[in-house]
C-alpha cells in the first residue's frame, strides 16, 4: 500500500507564549491524566460497593436508609466550596486580586468544614471499620475521598501562598487552572461516592 | 522574561552548539548524578535495571528448572518453590517487562518526536526512582524470606492473614502500590508528550508506530493501574486493620479480588506487549527497505487491541463459577481480540514478503517473534474458549502460553530492538557474529523448553507445583524444558557478553548505521545533550527516506528550524496537527525526584508494620509533601512567574 501523499506544514511565524501559560502549560495536559487515573480509582471503588451489593442479600448494610443528617449538609458544603473556587478564578481574570484571594481562602475553608462535617458524621455511625463489609468499604471509601479532599486543602494554600508572593497572576494562571481543576473533581468524587452511598439505596 | 515571542528560525552555527551543550548537559559528578532529568540517562538506566531484574527473574527460573528436571526432587521445599515462582512472575512481569519497555521509550521517544526531552522531565526521574525503589522493596522481603508466596496474581483467601501470617503478603502488597505510583507518572509523561512535543508538521499520521504502542499502552495504565493499587490496599488493610473485604467468614468476597486484579492484569499484558510490537513494526520495515505495509490498518489495530482488551479480564475467572451468560460473553471478546492481532502479523509478513530483507541479528529477533506470536496466540485463543480453558486451566499448558507471549512478543522484540539501536546508544556497533549466535540459541533453546510443556500441560501436569510424582509421563518432557530452559538462558547471556564487548571494542557506528528513516537516526550517535540542535519540520513518515520515496511523500527539513536556546527550551505543539503552539520552559536538573522517593520509600517501609513504624510513615509524609513544594515552586527562570520587576 502506498502511502497517500501528506501536506506539508511549514512553521508558522508568529508570536508564541512561553512558558506556564493557562492551557499551553503542560502541567494542566498533566493534571487532566491525574484526575482520569484518580476518577478511574473511585470508579473501582464504587466497582466494589455495587458488586458487593449485587452479590450480598440487602441485609448486607447494617443501615437499609443511611441517615443524611451529616452526609446532606456536607454534600452542600463541598458544593459552596467548588462554587467559591470558580468564583476567586472568574476574580482573577478580572485583575481583582483581592477576591481572588478570599475566594480560595473560602473554599479552603468550606473544605476543612466539610472534613469536620465527616468526622462527626464517622462518629454517629452505629458500626466501625471492622465490624463487616459493609463498614470495610463505607470507611475505606469516604476516607480515601477525605484524603483526596486534604491533598487539595494543601494545594490550594500554596497557590494562595504563591499569589500573596506576588508569583501569579492572569498571565501566570496555570497553577490556579490546575488547582481549581483538582478541585471541581474532588467535589465530583465525593457527589459520585454521596450516590452510591447515601441514595442508591434508597432506590433499592 | 517576556510572556510571548517569535521564536527565531535557523541554523546552527558552532558557537550555538556549544551553547546548547552548555545548556543541557548533566553536570558531573555524584549530585549531578542523582539530580540529572536527561532522558537519554533515565532510558538508559531503566534498560540497565530492568535486565538485571530480567537476569535475578532468570536465575529464580532456572533454579526451578532444576527442581523440575526430574520427578520427586527435595532440592526446594514447597515453601521456597512457591516463594521462587511468584518472586519470579512478579519479577518477570512488573520489575522486568513494563520497565525494559519503558526505557526504550524514554530514550526514544523525543528523539522520535523531535523533541529536546519529554514533557516532564522531572517526573520522567521520578518514576525511574520510584521503580528502582519498589523493586528494592519487593526484593529486600524477598531477602528475608518473605517473598511473594502465592502467585504474582495473588489470589485471596490464601494472601489472608490467617493463612498468610509472615510480612510476604505487605511486602508485595505495599510494593505494588509503589510501584503503581512509578507506572502512573511515567505514563502521565507518555500521554502528555505525545499529546503535545511532537515536532511541528508531525501529525497523528506520521507518528512512529512505537509511539502508539507505548501512548496505548500509557492510557491503559493510566485507566487501569488504579483497579490493582486499590486491591492491594484492601487487602493491606484486612491483613493490618482487620478489615473483611476478603475475609470469607465475614461476607468478605474473593471474586472481588480476582475482578480487581484481572481488571487490570489483563490490559497489562497488552502494554507489555504493545510497545513491544511498535518496536517491531518500526525496526522491522528498515530491513525490509521498505516501509511498513498497513500503517493505519496497524496503528488502528493497537488501538482495537487495548480497546478489547479492556473487555476480556473474565477469561481468566472462566472456572471460578460464574454465570454462563457472562462467560459466554467474555469468552467471544477473547477470541474477537485476535482479529486485531492478525492485522498486525500480516501487515509484518507482507512487509517481509514486498521487501527485499537483510537478515542481521536484529531482523532474526524481529522475524522470529512473529512466530512466536502466532503459536503464544494459537494457544491464547484456545485457552480463550470457555470449554478448552476448564481442561487446562492451572496447568503447563498455560505455563507454556504465558511464556510464548511475553518471551515472544517481549523478550525477541527487545533484544532484537537492542541489536538495533545500540549502535545509537552508544556509538558502537554491536557485533554479528556472536549475534547471530545469541540468536540461535536463545531462539532454539527457548523452543526446545518452552514447545514441549504444551504437551506437559495436555498431558494434565499441574502449574505451581514443587515436585511431581514418576511416571505421570511427564518425567522426559521435564527433563527437555529443563535443558532448553539453560540453553535459552546461555542464548541471552551471548547477548550481554556481546554488550560489554561492543561497548570496548565495536565498530564506530556513525549517525545512520542502518540507513533507517526516523528522526532519531538524523544526529549522531550517541546523539548530543539536546537532541535536536535546530527543531525539525516533519514532512511525512519517514523523513530521512523521503528523496527516495519520492515527492509525494513530502519534504521534511532537518538542518533548519526553529533555534531555541533561551536556557532549556523546547517547542510544544498542537495535539492532532502539530502546529507550534508554545515555547516550553523545561526544568534544570534537580534531586526533588531522588528525595520524593526516600520520601515514598519511608512511607511504605512504616506501612510494613503500621502499629509500630507509624512514625516512619509520618516523616515519609512531611518528606514527600516538602519535596513536591519545593519541586513545584514557581520559579522565574521556568517562565513560571510573573515577572517581578515588570
Ligand atoms: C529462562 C527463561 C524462563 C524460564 C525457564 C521460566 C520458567 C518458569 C517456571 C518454571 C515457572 C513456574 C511454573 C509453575 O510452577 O507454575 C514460571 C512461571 C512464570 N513465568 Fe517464567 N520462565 C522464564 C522466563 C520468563 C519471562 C521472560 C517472563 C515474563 C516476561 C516469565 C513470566 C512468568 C510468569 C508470569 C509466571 C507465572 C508465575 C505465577 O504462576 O504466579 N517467565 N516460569
Ligand atoms: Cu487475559
Amino acid at each position: 500500500m502506498s502511502d497517500v501523499p501528506m501536506h506539508e506544514t511549514t512553521p508558522v511565524q508568529r508570536a508564541l507564549p512561553i512558558g506556564t501559560v493557562a492551557y499551553h502549560a503542560s502541567g494542566w495536559y498533566g493534571m487532566l491524566g491525574v484526575i482520569v487515573t484518580e476518577g478511574a480509582l473511585f470508579g473501582y471503588l464504587l466497582f466494589s460497593y455495587f458488586y458487593c451489593a449485587v452479590q450480598l442479600p440487602p441485609s448486607w448494610t447494617p443501615e437499609p436508609h443511611p441517615s443524611l443528617t451529616y452526609a446532606l449538609p456536607a454534600t452542600l458544603v463541598m458544593f459552596l466550596s467548588s462554587t467559591a473556587m470558580w468564583w476567586a478564578q472568574r476574580g482573577f481574570y478580572l485583575g481583582a486580586a483581592p477576591r481572588y484571594r478570599f475566594g480560595l481562602v473560602a473554599a479552603i475553608l468550606l473544605g476543612l468544614v466539610f472534613v469536620a462535617l465527616e468526622l462527626l458524621e464517622w462518629k454517629s455511625k452505629p458500626f466501625a471499620l471492622t465490624d463487616s463489609l459493609y463498614s470495610s468499604l463505607y470507611f475505606t471509601t469516604t476516607g480515601i475521598d477525605l484524603v483526596h479532599l486534604i491533598v487539595g486543602i494543601i494545594a490550594v494554600a500554596a497557590v494562595l501562598a504563591w499569589s500573596l508572593l506576588g508569583y501569579v497572576d492572569a498571565r501566570r494562571d496555570t497553577p490556579t487552572l490546575i488547582v481549581g481543576a483538582y478541585w471541581h473533581f474532588v467535589t465530583l468524587a465525593w457527589l459520585a461516592v454521596f450516590v452510591t452511598f447515601y441514595i442508591s439505596p434508597y432506590l433499592r | 522574561m517576556t510572556f510571548e515571542r517569535v521564536p527565531a528560525t535557523g541554523t546552527a552555527s558552532p558557537g550555538y552548539l556549544e551553547r546548547l551543550t552548555k545548556i543541557w548537559e548533566t553536570e558531573p559528578g555524584i549530585l549531578g548524578w542523582f539530580s540529572s532529568v536527561d532522558h537519554k540517562e533515565i532510558g538508559i538506566r531503566y534498560i540497565f535495571t530492568a535486565f538485571i531484574f530480567l537476569a535475578l527473574g532468570g536465575v529464580e527460573a532456572l533454579i526451578m528448572r532444576v527442581q523440575l528436571a526430574r520427578p520427586d526432587q527435595h532440592l526446594l521445599t514447597p515453601e521456597q518453590y512457591d516463594q521462587l515462582f511468584s518472586t519470579h512472575g512478579m519479577t518477570m512481569i512488573f520489575l522486568y517487562a513494563m520497565p525494559i519497555l519503558s526505557g526504550f521509550s524514554n530514550y526514544l521517544w523525543p528523539l522520535l518526536l523531535g523533541a529536546r526531552d519529554m514533557a516532564f522531565p522531572r517526573v520522567n526521574a521520578l518514576s525511574y526512582w520510584l521503580f528502582v525503589a519498589a523493586g528494592i522493596f519487593m526484593y529486600t522481603g524477598f531477602a528475608m524470606g518473605a517473598g511473594p508466596n502465592d502467585g504474582w496474581f495473588n489470589y485471596v483467601p490464601y494472601a489472608n492473614k490467617e493463612y498468610n501470617p509472615g510480612l510476604n503478603m505487605d511486602f508485595y502488597a505495599l510494593g505494588m502500590i509503589f510501584l503503581g505510583i512509578s507506572t502512573t507518572v511515567g505514563s502521565v509523561n507518555f500521554v502528555v508528550t505525545f499529546l503535545r512535543l511532537r515536532a511541528p508538521g508531525m501529525s497523528i499520521n506520521r507518528v512512529p508506530i512505537m509511539i502508539w504502542g507505548t501512548f496505548t499502552a500509557s492510557v491503559a495504565n493510566i485507566l487501569v493501574v488504579p483497579s490493582v493499587s486499590l486491591a492491594f490496599f484492601l487487602l493491606w488493610m484486612d491483613r493490618n486493620f482487620g478489615t473483611h473485604f476478603f475475609d470469607v467468614s465475614a461476607g468478605g468476597q474473593p471474586l472481588l479480588w480476582q475482578h480487581l486484579f484481572w481488571i487490570f492484569a489483563h490490559p497489562w499484558v497488552y502494554a507489555i506487549v504493545l510497545p513491544a510490537m511498535g518496536m517491531v513494526s518500526d525496526a522491522l520495515p528498515v530491513f525490509c527497505r521498505r516501509p511498513l505495509v498497513g500503517y493505519t490498518a496497524v496503528v488502528l489495530s493497537t488501538l482495537a487491541t487495548m480497546t478489547l482488551g479492556f473487555g476480556v479480564w473474565v477469561h481468566h475467572m472462566f472456572t471460578t463459577g460464574l454465570p454462563t451468560l457472562a462467560l459466554s460473553f467474555f469468552s467471544g471478546v477473547s477470541i474477537i481480540i485476535a482479529i486485531p492481532s492478525a492485522v498486525a502479523v500480516f501487515a509484518w509478513t507482507l512487509t517481509i514478503w514486498l521487501g527485499r530483507p537483510v537478515i542481521t541479528t536484529a531482523f532474526l529477533y524481529f522475524a522470529s517473534m512473529i512466530v512466536l506470536f502466532v503459536i503464544g496466540g494459537v494457544s491464547g485463543f484456545m485457552t480463550g474458549s470457555v470449554p478448552v480453558d476448564w481442561q487446562l486451566h492451572d496447568t503447563y499448558f498455560v505455563v507454556a502460553h504465558i511464556h510464548y507471549v511475553l518471551i515472544g512478543i517481549n523478550l525477541f522484540p527487545v533484544i532484537g530492538g537492542l541489536y538495533f539501536w545500540f549502535p545509537k546508544f552508544s556509538g558502537k556497533m554491536m557485533n554479528e557474529t556472536l549475534g547471530k549466535w545469541s540468536f540461535w540459541t536463545s531462539f532454539i533453546g527457548f523452543n526446545v523448553a518452552f514447545l514441549p510443556m504444551h504437551l506437559t500441560g495436555l498431558l494434565g501436569m499441574p502449574r505451581r507445583v514443587y515436585t511431581y510424582p514418576a511416571h505421570m509421563g511427564w518425567d522426559t518432557l521435564n527433563m527437555v524444558t529443563s535443558i532448553g530452559a539453560f540453553v535459552f538462558a546461555i542464548g541471552i547471556v551471548l547477548t550481554f557478553i556481546n554488550v560489554l564487548v561492543s561497548l570496548r571494542s565495536g565498530r564506530i557506528a556513525g549517525p545512520n548505521p542502518w540507513d533507517a528513516p526516523t528522526l532519531e537516526w538524523s544526529m549522531s550517535s550517541p546523539p548530543p545533550p539536546y537532541n535536536f540542535a535546530v527543531l525539525p519540520t516533519v514532512a511525512s513518515r519517514h523523513p530521512l527516506w523521503e528523496q527516495r520515496l519520492g515527492d509525494s511523500h513530502g519534504t521534511s527539513t532537518l538542518d533548519e528550524g526553529f533555534t531555541l536556546d533561551d536556557k532549556r527550551e523546547t517547542i510544544g505543539t498542537t495535539a492532532l496537527d502539530s502546529e507550534p503552539d508554545v515555547i516550553l520552559k523545561m526544568p534544570f536538573d534537580s534531586p526533588a525526584p531522588f528525595i520524593l522517593t526516600v520520601g515514598t520509600s519511608l512511607i511504605f517501609a512504616g506501612m510494613l508494620i503500621p502499629s509500630r513504624l507509624w512514625a516512619v510513615t509520618a516523616v515519609g509524609c512531611l518528606v514527600v509533601i516538602a519535596a513536591i513544594l519545593i519541586w513545584l515552586w514557581p520559579e522565574r527562570e521556568l517562565g513560571q512567574r510573573v515577572e517581578s520587576s515588570q
